[in-house]
């Protein structure tokens, strides 16, 4: 079973498992551990993975909200995305994926356009947030936000479902994404 | 003393920042103890030149005096030079002949003098039975100039010197045949290594790879980042792939070892090769030139930290790691 699917198993009480995607493990553990600082009444559990499929046979709870970390210095991090987006099941494109970008700030070490990623997170009709993860403040913030919304992906936030975000964040994107 | 020769002393010690002042004067051992104590270290700097260079005068230095303390200081910062590599070899069923550094030195000198009237020769030992030999160039109608010499590192057990890039073209054929024939030697040429570290060229050279090597200008923050492996106490953090980064740790060190590398700032290839594809490029009957080059004040470290980083699969290309093996850091890619 190398698709991950977002309802093959119970929740845990009081859990939420975030699962990091990205190639470079250093920037995955910094913002793992930043999003574990934050106060959160929920039970936080950060899985760190380099590609996907993940490891079989392995015992781990359900995952409530995937981020696909592409480092926008490196064709190689986006090429991994890429790879590994075929082993997600398409159910979880409903408000439990969203892909982060970094390394914007720098941009003399772009070689991955933006309109790349604008795209990508186009086709998967999933959120695209940029941050520079190298840079504590703005990691700090991006760990909070990624916590409110793996809350809500978990179903913690009494009335916000993850597919209400989804919609919430979609209406907010400027029309010139469509004419990508 | 020669007057140029006390304005060439005078340029040499100018050149020598005062920290080290007294080291390499002790090591030059031309002004005596009592000499030394006369001078005042603390004043201006040109004060103090002024001083030693009086002092030079009352001895009557030479110029091959002056030429000492060029290597001397040469010696202290080989890294402000860039270092090539030539490789001699013995003709086939030549004897293996006992090494005569004397008999060397005084063949050397010979030849470069016999070829070109003016010419200055120096000599310094060095460990590890290697010497030092600076030239100062000249022709036959014009004296040596002091000021852009080559120097040459010749280790006498092996048959590698390394040679200082400040020659001009057109002496270095000369340049090889007095190295070659004063060590008895038939050939020699250039290998494709370049580096301003000459203590890594030697490593890479002789295979000697446990050492500390000079790292003038090192930076440390690429180790500290990319190596990322802190051990994570946070029972909350869980890594899926950790076969995997064994894998990666374990094939980075199968590669590169666990030594210290040595240090070259780059790696040029050169590419004359068809185009592959099937596009339209592949057509042409011309091979397309192309010069890829890395650079980085680390190049070995920079290459061994890419697979742990997550910036580039393991095991990396094997064009990159036979650097220190092939013994180059030049590379020619034609299609065969």
């Amino acid at each position: 079973m190398s698709v991950l699917r977002p309802l093959d198993k119970l929740p845990g009480l009081n859990t939420a498992t975030i699962l990091l995607v990205g190639t470079e493990d250093a920037l995955l553990q910094q913002l793992a551990d930043s999003m574990l600082k934050e106060d959160c009444a929920s039970e936080l559990k950060v899985h760190l993975a380099r590609s996907l499929p993940l490891p079989a046979n392995v015992n781990r709870p359900r995952i409530d909200l995937i981020v696909f970390v592409v480092n926008l210095h490196s064709k190689y991090s986006l090429q991994n995305t890429e790879e590994s987006l075929h082993h997600v099941d398409t159910s979880f494109f409903l408000g439990k994926v969203c892909f982060l970008a970094t390394g914007a700030g720098q941009e003399n070490h772009c070689i991955i356009h933006r309109h790349t990623v604008v795209k990508l997170a186009h086709t998967y009709r999933s959120p695209l947030l940029f941050c520079d993860l190298e840079v504590e403040g703005f990691r700090a913030t991006m760990a909070q936000r990624l916590v409110r919304m793996l809350q809500i992906c978990a179903g913690h936030m009494p009335g916000v479902s993850a597919l209400n975000l989804l919609s919430l964040l979609r209406s907010s994107e400027s029309p010139s994404v469509e004419d990508l | 003393m020669d007057e140029t020769i006390a304005e060439f002393i005078k340029r040499t010690i100018l050149k020598i920042p005062m920290t080290e002042m007294t080291t390499i004067l002790k090591a030059w051992d031309f002004l005596s103890e009592n000499q030394l104590q006369t001078v005042n270290f603390r004043q201006r700097k040109e004060s103090v030149v002024q001083h030693l260079v009086e002092l030079c005068e009352e001895n009557n230095a030479s110029l091959n005096d002056a030429a000492l303390l060029d290597i001397i200081y040469t010696q202290l910062h080989r890294h402000r030079k860039i270092w090539d590599v030539f490789q001699m070899s013995k003709g086939p069923g030549e004897d293996v002949d006992l090494f005569d550094m004397k008999q060397f030195k005084s063949s050397f000198k010979k030849v470069l003098q016999r070829a070109l009237k003016n010419v200055t020769v120096s000599f310094r030992d060095a460990e590890e039975n290697a010497v030092w030999i600076r030239i100062a160039w000249g022709t036959q109608y014009t004296k040596p100039n002091q000021y852009r010499p080559t120097y040459v590192v010749y280790y006498s057990q092996t048959p590698y010197a390394f040679t200082s890039l400040s020659t001009l073209k057109s002496n270095i054929p000369l340049l090889g045949q007095a190295l070659t024939i004063a060590s008895k030697h038939h050939e020699i040429v250039k290998m494709d290594l370049r580096s301003r570290y000459l203590d890594s060229l030697k490593a890479i050279v002789f295979k000697q790879y446990n050492q500390n090597f000079e790292t003038h200008n090192s930076t440390t923050p690429l180790q500290e980042r990319s190596l990322g492996l802190h051990v994570n106490m946070d029972s909350r953090i869980i890594h899926e792939n950790a076969m995997e980064k064994e894998r990666v740790q374990r094939v980075t060190q199968e590669t590169f070892g666990d030594h210290p590398q040595p240090q070259l700032e780059f790696a040029q290839y050169k590419l004359e090769t068809k185009f592959r594809n099937g596009s339209i490029l592949a057509e042409r009957e011309e091979p397309l030139r192309c010069l890829i080059k890395f650079s980085s004040p680390h190049l070995l470290e920079a290459l061994k930290s890419l697979a742990p980083a997550g910036i580039a699969d393991a095991p990396l290309s094997p064009l990159l790691t036979c650097i220190p093996n092939k013994k180059m850091n030049y590379f020619k890619i034609r299609d065969k």
